[in-house]
């Protein structure tokens, strides 16, 4: 069901094959699919409706219908169609430069995230060097107001309670505490309220009255249906959003509301949040979410992924290891890496064209052997893990045992162990050698090894 | 069957072969078809499911000379009806019962267990409440905050304790009590984070080899504004722990819920109560027709 969009387009232009040219029918049945995509995407489906006959407008040129590759062709105008509805404006907090504190307000409905939202917001301007107050103005929902604080307490930012009765009157003396402590923005965290609640939404304008928050921002489920239209249009009648941060995008809805949410009311995804932890509110990037709308894999997040997990002390260890060679400890570590990135399945997942490849072999890439390669290294003591050397017969007995494999898996893997330490070996030789004579046989070598062009000169 | 009656069928079958022929759309035109799709996508439905039972429909007007747009709403609303699986067992009536509440963050777990807690005790039941989500922040505390209004002791643990663990104890506190009804609410989390899934396994398997004194029950609390993402999350769920039913929440809003509709009949699953407001009573039992009703746009 939910295929990417490029497969299922191909899919519909191989029919076409050997036609030699497209006619409008071939184009509204590519139209049709993208329709269907973006509505399994949670787009709203007004929106749908007219997406997708402006799409089809730029595809019916000649470009396009002549191609030899019109599948590719309609995929790119749909995804620039889509880039450039997601973010034609700049996604940036804009303060007051004169007014001091700042205000910046969240809305939204219930369970939508926005007392976690504030804490991560807090943690970001924190981070950048302002001095942010919570202003717990939550006072609907049993211990909301406990809830910020416990956060406000774990990323060290203050939080202002007030009576936890009367929400404007915690809001207004947030304020009144932030010039007293010379902080410099206030984040008003509010209830959760339906959008057709008179009582809920008259109390969010006179919060927004009695603060005049710089931003006005709206958080919205990524997981939210077709109801959103309403949502985000009452919303904006009524208190008039500036931004929208998208919560739970960490998990695998396609989030085609931020797609709907701009059509209908304008205004710019300003954060995605993207997890539990108060670090997770990222930047909205247009091209990536357009592309996840189609459901079309994500390579720059791959990237950025790994480079979130690669810190400071790994580093080291790279360097360590050059010296002192590879120990099983270093391979363990490097398993719960790949871990931490959501696992082989799902790093494999956001290559494109890879989704389709491992429905035909799930196989393929297969978390098990991981944990299985992981039970084998717990099963040996620290002094085996260093030097892994010392694991005679009677040690791999014991360690099969230990981590309930064979012992010819335990042989598997210390020859896999000692392959990779011969190859840093080597990389250690070339390094100390630099581009000397042996250096480069040394790498030749390598390079042979490693199954890549060894024989061949090389171009140096 | 004699004569007649055969003679009876075979009209009958003739008269819809005839029926579907010269079938104009009765009083009702192109417009009202569109419209019928419309408002089953906006109900979140799902667009393939929507054009299918749209498709459908028209068949069934056909053959059955329906020709009036009440009475093929109505038709409709009978037809989606049937698909939601009756329910066995009420966990919140058939009494002793032990229920986990689970769900991504933020669909209402913890107030549905409140106001549960809350009807059980008006209704006289021996009731109990577990705080298992050791993890968010003030999560506890809101738990505490529903007890009191219920008047339902509350058993839990310190922030970031073994949620398995507090089951434990909670059954076991349930047992000297002799608690008839116990309503253990549990940390949200997505679907897609396996550590955590597995983690909820624990959790459940722990809670249902533990209790042997009463049925336990699994209910997925999901929140109506959920889009089509809401059949991953529920058949993850489901997966991973083997769900009894489902909590739909929030249907006080604008949005009609659809998705528990391609839930419920996709995985089997009866829908235990219905959350439409903030009071106590707002939390409903669970009526087929009024809910397929409202998403074929009844009385629009």
């Amino acid at each position: 069901m939910f295929n990417s969009l490029s497969d299922r387009l191909q899919d519909t232009f191989e029919k076409l094959r050997g036609k030699g040219r497209l006619t409008e029918d071939d184009i509204n049945v590519a139209m049709r699919e993208i329709r269907m995509a973006l509505l399994e995407a949670d787009v709203n489906y007004r929106v749908v409706k007219s997406f997708v006959a402006r799409c089809k407008e730029k595809c019916l040129t000649a470009e396009v219908m002549e191609s030899l590759t019109p599948a590719q062709n309609v995929v790119r105008i749909v995804l620039d169609e889509l880039t450039v509805l997601l973010g034609s404006t700049d996604s940036k907090l804009t303060l007051a430069q004169n007014r001091t504190p700042n205000v910046i307000m969240l809305v939204g409905l219930q369970g939508s995230g926005k007392t976690t939202a504030a804490a991560k917001l807090a943690y970001l301007l924190k981070s950048q060097g302002h001095s942010p107050l919570l202003a717990a103005c939550d006072t609907h929902r049993p211990a909301a107001a406990d809830q910020l604080a416990t956060l406000g307490g774990e990323i060290g930012v203050s939080v202002f309670r007030g009576d936890g009765k009367d929400a404007v009157a915690v809001a207004s003396g947030a304020i009144q505490e932030a010039v007293d402590r010379l902080n410099d923005i206030v984040i008003v965290d509010t209830a959760g309220r339906l959008q057709i609640d008179e009582e809920m939404m008259e109390e969010a304008v006179a919060i927004k009255r009695a603060v005049r928050p710089d931003q006005i921002l709206m958080v919205v489920d990524a997981m939210t249906g077709q109801d959103i239209v309403n949502v985000v249009t009452e919303f904006a009648n009524r208190v008039d959003f500036d931004g929208v941060i998208m919560s739970k995008l960490d998990g695998d809805a396609r989030g085609g509301g931020a797609l709907s949410v701009r059509e209908v009311t304008g205004k710019p995804i300003k954060f995605v949040s993207m997890g539990e932890k108060p670090d997770s509110l990222e930047v909205f990037h247009p091209d990536r979410m357009a592309k996840r709308i189609l459901g079309m894999g994500d390579v720059v997040g791959i990237i950025e992924q790994a480079q979130k997990v690669a810190d400071e002390q790994q580093l080291e260890d790279a360097e360590r290891m050059l010296r002192e060679g590879f120990t099983m400890d270093d391979l363990l570590k490097q398993m719960q890496q790949i871990r931490k990135m959501g696992g082989l399945q799902k790093i494999l997942g956001m290559i494109p064209g890879m989704e389709r490849a491992m429905s035909q072999m799930p196989q393929a890439a297969d978390d098990s052997q991981m944990t299985r390669i992981e039970a084998i290294i717990h099963s040996m003591t620290r002094e085996e893990r260093l030097r892994p050397k010392i694991i005679n017969g009677q040690r791999r007995k014991r360690i099969a045992a230990g981590s309930g494999r064979t012992v010819q898996e335990v042989n598997q893997l210390i020859k896999q162990w000692d392959e990779m330490n011969k190859m840093m070996g080597k990389m250690k030789g070339l390094m100390q050698q630099g581009g000397g004579k042996k250096g480069r046989r040394a790498m030749q070598q390598m390079m042979r090894e490693m199954g890549g062009p060894g024989g061949g000169r090389l171009p140096f | 069957m004699g004569f007649l009656d055969s003679l009876k069928a075979g009209l009958q079958r003739s008269r819809e072969a005839i029926n579907e022929i010269f079938y104009m759309g009765g009083e009702v035109d192109e417009d009202f078809w569109e419209d019928l799709e419309d408002t089953l996508v906006m109900g979140d439905m799902g667009a393939e499911v929507a054009m299918r039972v749209t498709d459908d429909l028209r068949e069934q007007a056909a053959r059955e000379n329906l020709t009036r747009a009440e009475q093929l709403r109505d038709a409709l609303a009978r037809r989606l009806a049937q698909e939601f699986p009756a329910s066995e067992r009420d966990p919140f009536s058939d009494l002793p019962s032990c229920v986990l509440f689970v769900g991504i963050n933020g669909a209402g777990k913890t107030t549905t267990v409140g106001k549960l807690a809350g009807r059980a005790r008006d209704a006289g039941a021996r009731c109990l409440i577990g705080g298992a989500d050791t993890f968010r922040a003030a999560a506890i505390e809101q738990l505490e905050v529903w007890g009191q209004r219920a008047g339902v002791d509350v058993i839990t643990r310190e922030r970031g304790a073994d949620p398995a663990s507090v089951c434990y104890d909670v059954v076991e506190e349930a047992e000297r009590r002799g608690a008839e009804l116990v309503l253990i609410d549990t940390a949200g989390r997505l679907h897609t984070s396996a550590d955590l899934m597995r983690e909820l396994a624990k959790v459940v398997n722990v809670t249902r080899k533990r209790c042997q004194s009463m049925p336990v029950s699994v209910v997925l609390v999901i929140d109506a504004t959920t889009g089509q993402n809401g059949l991953n999350q529920a058949k993850e769920f489901n997966d991973a722990l083997e769900l009894d039913g489902l909590i739909v929440t929030k249907l006080d809003g604008t949005a009609k819920g659809g998705i528990a509709l391609a839930i419920s009949s996709q995985l089997g699953l009866p829908i235990y109560r219905i959350g439409v407001g903030e009071t106590l009573d707002d939390l409903q039992t669970f009526d087929a027709l009024d809910f397929t009703r409202a998403l074929v746009g009844e009385g629009m």
